[in-house]
């Protein structure tokens, strides 16, 4: 008996997560990629951290954020009635900042590979900044921008240590697709797991295909042009 | 954070039960109206969670400690109910422990061996207690594997990535395990602490009376009966 809810929630974790992402990530990547100063490096090491550290790190520190005996969790559970361990919009922040430089490293690359002459002409011609930005940076740089929605979906999807640790395994909450086939190998529902497993290992290796058919397609129209 | 539907539960089980809650529960829901939902564990870690305000309206834990605990903390909305008692064997495809009883630990041919993390699994502390009273523990130690909780360490032995284990009688009896074609023996009881196993009802089943019943059906004889299906007493 398969059952596809928590395929659902990974993808609504996911959609959410990438979401946020764009929203918080082009701003932040814009400044990492135009700022010149030296302390940029220093901030840049910060949003690449997730990429190195343990899951299992990562999650001790959210866990002890949102509990609500900490301050943190303590103050959105007495002023907002806000709960982020084993709930949804707690894992929404966990995987935004597990995924974070899935996001930011693309686009920020993205902005350093529009042609300068580009932006400057469009200085010269008096646009403003944010004008720059949505009429010259961003349409310039799609294959970035999808490359960088693409990893940060595919990434949350297969999210597993963090959403064991602050999620906690609640059904219709926080139990997503990598924690049912955790369970189900547990369980030595094998064949479950197996089919589970497919379906994901399909996926992975499709957004792969894709994100590297954009790259090529990118790569070239920036050669003929 | 309360998405609950009307008429549903959610129970926190120690791994050992993994089956045999299972099969309560489908009996429970011949009987009576009402969604009951389990999240699988070892007993510890669900302890610490319930303790951080996991949504869990029930806790079946493997020990009668972490219960105690909950309601020196006021977590908990009923008293503490043994529901069972459980055993410990020891369980491998490679060697037959029917055979060599607990001999079959020290078999040459074994290479690891898979217990629960007795840590925060009471499964696993109870196997511990067993190898320190035959005084295996020296002999055994370089050689064990841990599993996160007992139903771990039971798929370590059943993929053979483990050549033996001692893991739940409860679990050696679940169809998913006496497919794998194992054999088992059954730990004497005088090796280790009762394996004495108690549930609650927590704190977030307040106003929900489904805990309430539910934990009535527990201690029916019905459940009592598919529950010493799967060798508890």
């Amino acid at each position: 008996m398969l059952d596809f809810e928590p395929f659902y929630l990974s993808l609504k974790l996911a959609l959410a997560t990438t979401v946020i992402l764009f929203i918080v990530g082009i701003p932040l990547a814009y400044f990492l990629a135009f700022n010149r100063s030296r302390w940029n490096v220093l901030l840049e090491a910060l949003v690449g951290l997730p990429l190195v550290l343990p899951p299992s790190v990562l999650g001790f520190y959210l866990l002890l954020a949102f509990s609500p005996q900490n301050v943190v969790g303590k103050f959105l559970d007495d002023f907002f009635d806000v709960r982020l361990v084993f709930t949804f919009p707690g894992l929404v922040i966990a995987s935004v900042i597990y995924s974070l430089p899935f996001m930011i490293q693309p686009v920020q690359s993205g902005f350093s590979m529009v042609p300068r002459s580009l932006v400057e002409t469009a200085y010269t011609l008096g646009k403003n900044k944010f004008t720059v930005l949505t009429r010259v940076l961003l349409p310039n740089m799609k294959a970035a921008l999808i490359t960088g929605c693409v990893l940060s979906f595919a990434h949350t999807i297969g999210e597993f240590g963090i959403v064991l640790m602050v999620g906690g395994n609640i059904p219709h909450e926080t139990r997503v697709i990598s924690v049912v086939i955790y369970d189900e190998v547990e369980a030595m529902n094998y064949r479950h797991a197996g089919v589970y497993s497919s379906i994901l290992l399909i996926f992975s290796f499709l957004v792969l295909v894709s994100v590297y058919l954009v790259n090529r397609r990118a790569l070239k129209v920036h050669y003929q042009s | 954070m309360n998405c609950q539907a009307q008429g549903k539960i959610l129970v926190a089980a120690a791994s050992d039960l993994k089956f045999a809650l299972d099969s309560v529960i489908a009996v429970f829901k011949k009987k009576d109206a009402g969604t009951v939902e389990v999240t699988y564990g070892s007993s510890g870690k669900l302890f610490e969670q319930i303790s951080n305000s996991a949504p869990f309206d029930m806790f079946f834990s493997a020990d009668v400690e972490y219960p105690k605990l909950l309601k020196e903390k006021k977590l908990t909305l009923s008293d503490a109910y043994i529901y069972g008692v459980g055993r410990i064997v020891i369980w491998s495809k490679k060697i037959d422990p029917s055979k060599e009883g607990m001999k079959s630990l020290l078999d040459p041919s074994v290479k690891k061996v898979a217990i629960a993390n007795p840590a925060h699994a009471p499964y696993g502390k109870r196997a511990e207690e067993a190898l320190l009273h035959y005084k295996f523990m020296e002999a055994v130690k370089p050689k064990l594997v841990f599993g996160e909780n007992i139903s771990q360490a039971a798929q370590f032995v059943t993929t053979g990535a483990a050549d033996i284990g001692i893991v739940a009688y409860s679990l050696a009896l679940s169809p998913n395990m006496l497919k794998e074609n194992g054999k088992y023996f059954l730990i004497p009881e005088n090796a280790h602490k009762r394996l004495e196993q108690t549930v609650v009802i927590t704190q977030h089943a307040k106003g929900n009376a489904l805990a309430q019943t539910f934990l009535t059906f527990v201690k029916s004889d019905d459940a009592k009966k598919v529950l010493a299906h799967y060798g508890f007493k």
